[in-house]
């Protein structure tokens, strides 16, 4: 009480700092709940569908009246005409995925050895023209790769899709394997070297070893492209046994009746292991793509 | 001993001093076994890099090479409409979703546990399927059973629009949005990355100064993040140009083929109408925009590199 006004300004000023806290908290929680619905509707709209029976589709109700498992069923046991080649189909994904994610690795592994860690002259054009096959959208590229495909006598074949997967992810696998090479020291190899290694030697024993990090972050990438990409599988894979889920999943679009509900069930029965993956792996999918920009 | 050993030895006379010049030049300093590992290391990517890029890329610019094509292409109203879809889809949903990206990374820095919670289940839609996710968006926006429309319906008492149906600038909104839906979560996690490696210190020091709120990310956080949301720019508006998911599902082109863009439209002229050499000139009257922004992007992504 000895010195009022300095009493009097901290008293004042309390409420009005707790005041403006409170509410900016409020602001934030006002936009948590506005993004919340914003992402969330598109995901309730698939759920709730493919828990409608069949026949309740076409309703103007906003959480189905009678939810039941019964198309996921259908589309596990292949119920549907639709679907009944869906476990094979499942199959040539994986079997695509498994293919693009092993030859990514080995096609941009050796070749940012090459540049990275032998550093043989003129490596910098081979590391621009990854970049600039990363920069181009696949999009742009998929009516001459159609023609390709049919000179390599390559169409309706799963191995047409892989090369196109492959074509797409390596240019990333290169980049992010020379950003993170740049961090393996270089005297390692040096010392290789000196007591006789082969460059085949350094490679598999140190290269390989130290760079599972980034491995796994490029794995994880070129398994989900090759997994979510539609385009390319769509223009080259044509037949009911060679097609891949997203195709026979489109191909629903088209059909007259449109069976929403087992369609949505084949859609969630398709996103799961991609999201079941991204979530294990979220931590090392972005570390590459940010590159120290700030530091600019 | 391979000959480049004994040429560096000099105990032999080498070949010309041209030959030798020239076979340095190539190798650098890579002694003999060295430079046929590395190139042997090289072989994989080279191949596959011209039978599956620089080939289909020749093979493309051959099909639409005529002139021709680009008079046909031009007095088409598809086309004409097609190029203002593009300009306006790619102009509005990456500055939209830019902008939108940089303010959410800013909100996902505060320190709480539902803040948390909430990144997890906001990045669902980069983490699933583009398929999925807009075949959903397409049965959601169904003017007559779509679960929006019975949404403005049940709560509000609105009677909603067929959004996909009726008007082009609704279908080409809807398609506009559906992409910033699916691929906002994306840059905001980047950029989220990039606001954590700005160093705390530099928050600490503005403090003490006095900045806070607009004038802290003013003088702060926007000039070390600027580097990164330009290259983020680019290189988002070279994705959106070449984006085929979002307008292909969604509206699919409709109604009455008004929405289409050059992506969309280049496959449908060649799958569709059965005309390659019609879709490439499509998508090629896209490079005077697509070139320079791939210049910029290469020069920015080359320096950041250095700086790594």
């Amino acid at each position: 009480m000895t010195a009022p006004s300095i009493d009097g300004k901290l008293v004042g000023r309390r409420p009005n700092y707790r005041l403006r806290r409170s509410l900016t908290e409020a602001a934030a929680l006002a936009l948590a709940v506005v993004v919340l619905i914003w992402t969330l509707v598109p995901i309730y709209n698939i759920v709730i569908v493919a828990l409608e029976p069949h026949g309740d589709v076409f309703t103007n109700d906003i959480w189905p009246a009678n939810p039941s498992l019964e198309s996921f069923w259908i589309v596990v046991t292949e119920g549907y005409w639709y679907l009944e080649h869906f476990w094979h189909q499942f199959g040539n994904s994986l079997y695509v995925g498994v293919a693009t994610v092993i030859l990514t690795l080995v096609i941009g592994s050796l070749a940012s050895f090459s540049i990275g860690r032998i550093r043989i002259r003129y490596g910098w054009l081979v590391s621009n023209a990854a970049l600039l096959t990363y920069v181009i959208p696949a999009s742009f590229l998929a009516i001459p790769f159609y023609r390709i495909m049919h000179i390599y006598g390559l169409s309706n074949n799963l191995w047409s899709v892989i090369a196109a997967e492959v074509t797409f992810a390596t240019p990333y696998a290169i980049f992010i394997f020379q950003q993170y090479g740049v961090s393996i020291p270089i005297e390692l190899d040096e010392a290789a070297r000196i007591d006789g290694a082969s460059p085949i030697q350094i490679y598999f024993r140190i290269y390989l070893p130290l760079m599972a990090p980034a491995l796994v972050a490029v794995g994880t990438y070129a398994l989900l492209l090759a997994w979510n990409e539609y385009l390319y599988q769509f223009l080259l894979l044509s037949s009911k046994s060679s097609m891949t889920v997203p195709v026979a999943l489109a191909q629903f679009l088209n059909s007259d009746e449109a069976p929403w509900n087992y369609m949505m069930a084949t859609a969630i029965v398709y996103a799961l292991p991609p999201v079941a993956i991204y979530y294990a792996f979220r931590g090392r999918m972005t570390a590459g793509l940010v590159m120290g920009g700030v530091k600019g | 001993m391979d000959d480049a050993q004994v040429l560096r030895a000099g105990v032999l006379p080498g070949p010309s001093p041209s030959v030798r010049l020239r076979r340095r030049a190539w190798r650098g300093s890579l002694q003999g076994s060295e430079f046929t590992w590395a190139v042997a290391f090289l072989i994989p990517y080279a191949a596959l890099f011209l039978a599956f890029v620089a080939y289909p890329v020749a093979y493309g610019l051959w099909l639409g090479h005529k002139p021709a094509l680009y008079a046909e292409l031009v007095s088409e109203p598809i086309y004409q409409r097609t190029v203002v879809n593009t300009v306006l889809y790619v102009a509005i949903g990456v500055n939209l979703k830019m902008f939108g990206a940089l303010l959410l990374s800013g909100f996902f820095m505060r320190r709480r546990w539902w803040v948390r919670g909430l990144l997890l289940v906001y990045v669902l839609p980069w983490a699933m399927p583009a398929l999925p996710a807009f075949v959903s968006i397409h049965w959601m926006l169904n003017g007559q059973w779509g679960l929006l429309n019975n949404i403005l319906w049940n709560i509000f008492g609105i009677d909603g629009p067929g959004w996909l149906e009726t008007s082009r600038w609704l279908a080409l909104g809807s398609v506009i949005a559906s992409h910033i839906w699916k691929w906002m979560p994306f840059w905001t996690v980047i950029l989220l990355a990039g606001r954590m490696s700005i160093p705390q210190e530099l928050y600490e020091a503005a403090d003490v100064d006095g900045a806070t709120g607009l004038r802290r990310f003013l003088h702060v956080t926007f000039p070390l993040l600027a580097n990164l949301y330009l290259i983020c720019t680019l290189l988002s508006t070279i994705f959106t140009l070449g984006d085929f998911n979002s307008v292909y599902f969604v509206s699919g082109g409709g109604p009455a083929l008004s929405t289409h863009v050059l992506a969309t439209l280049g496959i449908r002229d060649a799958f569709e109408i059965g005309r390659p050499d019609l879709g490439v000139a499509a998508v090629m009257s896209a490079l005077p925009l697509m070139v320079p922004l791939v210049i910029l992007l290469m020069r920015k992504l080359r320096t950041t590199e250095v700086q790594l």
